[in-house]
């Protein structure tokens, strides 16, 4: 990319999504709604709002997704998803891309510095704390759906203000079917892969009792049903969305944060291991959407906030090795967007005004009703 | 301690030559700033190990910054001098020990925030750099060769997709003996312009045969040392208190002795292929990713004139403890999603190729293996378009050369 400077690049970027977007989907060009006052809002304030966010997981990059050639990889999105949705093209992520702070700093609206291999708490009040505080509502109604054992701590960060009692209570499908299985001669290996970044390494955290209470008291199924299901799914994504849909059935909770991981696959460096990730996450997405039209309790109120943690790095970045890392920090290693559909959302839009990915925090705030008073962002007023 | 505190004594662990080249340029290294220097100590400490292209152009490098007036320097190294780096990092054994802080260095950088500082002042650096120095003229034109697809029956989505826009694909090439021709074409290049490491052939299974005036690097040939690594990683994970940093550190610490390597025959190249263990991702499990990051490396440090690389089907994906256990002695191969991998490292290929001096006048050929199917890139040749032309392997190398 020559001489253009990042900010170039990444409005490109941007750019260049928004008209395969308007191309491709026959979306509308954001500013011309700005200042409207959609009717959808009046019809679902009534109801308790839900929102939903899925991070994309792993980081993709546009080549591989929104850019003409990457289409292929992406037709749940595209058909099904964005033509009902409110599209950002440019938001940008300015901290530290490892996956665990990068969606530690998602869920605070800070640009968290924790150690990206540690289990540890978020510096922060977390989206989870300002919710349950501010509104009062009960441990149950907000959950974090994680892909790692190194994720444990993310429902809850170490602020006075905040923290121990205020956070999200996290499930671990992995950890859930560990324990599950133990004994077990049936190989889930196929589900349990952890750490994609450091394949090596995944902190242990305490055994398998308590994920054996939520199995049977929470998601009301047996071992032997758990067991017997996992053997039909074919990654650990996949086990997050069935773990996901089972929460929504039996809790019902009004915050709930997936995140998805599959993609970073794409640090074994096989680039068809990376695009079947890819097609399989924009699968998982368009199961989840439907799933929220199908269950009575989010039907019509829920808002669902699709977004990677960060991008990959670019092919043309002598500092990367391309698809297999986002080690350099170029602009598309950190430029990615957003999709916003459902309760509260024009449909059809795009907008290309950059964001920053801290500001998911307060303008979820603002659309449940919280103040993230903490957080670095700012509230995206096209979601208000 | 700063970098204007350094003496010549301390280089006295370094190996000889690297030495000897420290103590000649220790006045140079006492200007620079430290969120730089240890990064050159990091090129000078390797030296003796280091191919004759990296060897000349840190020999360059280093005659260039001696020859800079301190107003020069400074005005050089403003980037790096705005930098701001913690007194644990200053107190940190950077002589000795550059590369553990250059790897400490980037992490403090990118929980500061700084890391895009780092990466303009780099940049700068680089271009400053790289107008100041000749370039040498190639004694003949680049020239890269990608052989994907081994094993692939039929296949039915276009391939060189990436690369299409940059040269000639054709469609109806006669692939019989094309592995023979083009391993012969690379070894008559190697007669005409020898040059040490300066033609090589990598192979992601068995290499087809040994050649002179070739440096070979194959998968299978690497077993031995793959298998080594494994059981080393899998005892270090077990230790009590293993993180990634410091498994990442210990592997970066980790000699061709180590691993099993006789180290008697060529002690830069034995280097080399540890540290596309050690330092690759996936190279240790996939095949592909092996011969993807043994291509970029190669060129990035030896600068070949020619560069032949043949994937091979790496192993079906498996549960990742799994893959590093090494246990299955016969896994499941995936042709198929071989391919794909690979028809990708071809288009890395010629992206780190072009990184390299001449790129504009270089050549790349990529082909199908077995099939009908190959792109040809060199500036006598049309891009973005599709010929018919029946013609075998050595024709289309004779395209791509002529």
């Amino acid at each position: 990319m020559g001489d253009i400077s990042p900010r170039e690049i990444a409005w490109r970027l941007g750019r260049t999504r928004r008209e395969f977007l308007r191309d491709a989907a026959g979306m509308a060009l954001g500013t011309a709604f700005m200042g409207a006052s959609p009717l959808v809002r009046a019809a679902t304030a009534k109801k308790k709002r839900k929102v939903i966010v899925i991070t994309f997981g792993g980081g993709a990059r546009d080549q591989e997704t929104f850019a003409p050639e990457g289409q292929i990889n992406i037709p749940h999105m595209l058909g099904e998803l964005i033509p009902q949705s409110s599209f950002f093209t440019q938001v940008t992520n300015n901290g530290i891309l490892g996956h665990y702070v990068a969606t530690a700093s998602l869920a605070t609206g800070v640009y968290e510095t924790l150690n990206n291999f540690s289990a540890v708490p978020p510096d922060h009040p977390t989206i989870f704390e300002y919710f349950r505080k501010d509104l009062g509502r009960p441990v149950s109604d907000a959950w974090v759906v994680a892909p790692s054992n190194g994720f444990n701590r993310i429902g809850e960060s170490d602020s006075r203000s905040y923290g121990p009692g205020f956070g999200a209570r996290v499930i671990l499908p992995k950890h859930l079917l560990s324990a599950a299985s133990t004994g077990s001669k049936v190989d889930y290996g196929h589900l349990l892969h952890d750490n994609y970044e450091t394949p090596l390494y995944a902190p242990e955290i305490a055994g398998g009792e308590f994920e054996l209470q939520q199995l049977e008291k929470i998601l009301k199924l047996s071992v032997d049903d758990f067991t017997s299901h996992a053997r039909t799914l074919s990654s650990p994504d996949e086990l997050s969305v069935f773990i996901a849909r089972r929460l929504m059935k039996e809790e019902s909770p009004s915050l709930l944060w997936i995140t998805m991981h599959d993609i970073d696959v794409a640090h074994s460096g096989a680039f068809s291991l990376y695009v079947d990730a890819i097609r399989r996450t924009d699968r998982l997405c368009a199961e989840l959407w439907k799933a929220v039209q199908d269950e009575p309790e989010y039907a019509g109120n829920t808002t669902l906030l699709i977004l990677p943690d960060f991008g990959r790095d670019a092919d043309q970045d002598s500092g990367g090795n391309g698809f297999q890392h986002h080690r350099t920090g170029d602009p598309a290693s950190r430029t990615t967007w957003m999709m916003a559909m459902g309760a509260g959302v024009r449909q059809g839009v795009v907008y290309d005004n950059p964001v920053q990915s801290i500001d998911l925090v307060p303008s979820i705030g603002g659309m449940l009703g919280f103040s993230a008073s903490q957080s670095q962002g700012k509230p995206i007023r096209e979601l208000l | 301690m700063q970098p204007h505190d350094l003496q010549a004594e301390q280089f006295a662990a370094y190996p000889p030559l690297a030495r000897k080249l420290a103590i000649a340029n220790v006045k140079a290294f006492q200007q620079l700033p430290l969120s730089f220097l240890p990064g050159l100590l990091r090129q000078v400490i390797e030296y003796d190990y280091k191919f004759p292209a990296e060897q000349a152009a840190i020999d360059q490098e280093l005659s260039h910054l001696s020859s800079l007036s301190p107003t020069q320097i400074a005005e050089w190294f403003h980037g790096f001098s705005q930098l701001s780096l913690s007194s644990k990092l200053e107190h940190l054994d950077w002589v000795n020990r550059p590369a553990q802080f250059v790897e400490q260095e980037s992490a403090y950088l990118w929980t500061t925030h700084q890391l895009d500082a780092f990466s303009q002042a780099a940049t700068a650096y680089g271009d400053r750099l790289q107008a100041a120095i000749p370039t040498a003229a190639l004694p003949v034109r680049r020239l890269g060769i990608a052989v994907i697809g081994q094993g692939v029956a039929t296949y039915d989505a276009p391939l060189f997709r990436n690369l299409r826009a940059h040269g000639t694909y054709f469609n109806q090439v006669k692939g019989e003996d094309g592995f023979e021709q083009l391993l012969d074409g690379v070894e008559a290049r190697a007669k005409s312009y020898p040059t040490p490491y300066g033609h090589w052939y990598v192979d992601g299974g068995k290499a087809a045969r040994q050649s002179a005036g070739l440096t070979t690097v194959s998968y299978e040939a690497l077993q031995p040392v793959r298998d080594s690594l494994l059981k080393y990683m899998q005892t270090e994970i077990a230790r009590p208190g293993m993180g990634p940093e410091e498994l990442r550190t210990d592997l970066a610490r980790l000699l061709p002795a180590d691993l099993g390597m006789k180290g008697d025959a060529d002690a830069a190249l034995d280097r080399f292929q540890v540290k596309l263990f050690t330092e690759g991702s996936g190279t240790q499990i996939f095949s592909t990713t092996f011969a993807q990051w043994t291509t970029r490396e190669a060129l990035r440090r030896a600068q070949p004139l020619t560069l032949l690389a043949r994937y091979a089907p790496r192993q079906r994906q498996r549960p990742m403890n799994e893959l590093l256990s090494n246990t299955n002695a016969n896994p499941e191969l995936d042709p198929l999603g071989s391919l794909v991998d690979a028809d990708m490292g071809a288009y890395y290929h010629w992206i780190n190729q072009q990184r390299l001096p001449g790129a504009e006048h270089s050549s790349f050929l990529v082909w199908f293996e077995g099939h009908g199917d190959a792109l040809v890139i060199a500036p006598s040749l049309p891009r973005g378009v599709t010929s018919d032309s029946a013609m075998n392997i050595k024709g289309l190398l004779s395209l791509a050369t002529s």
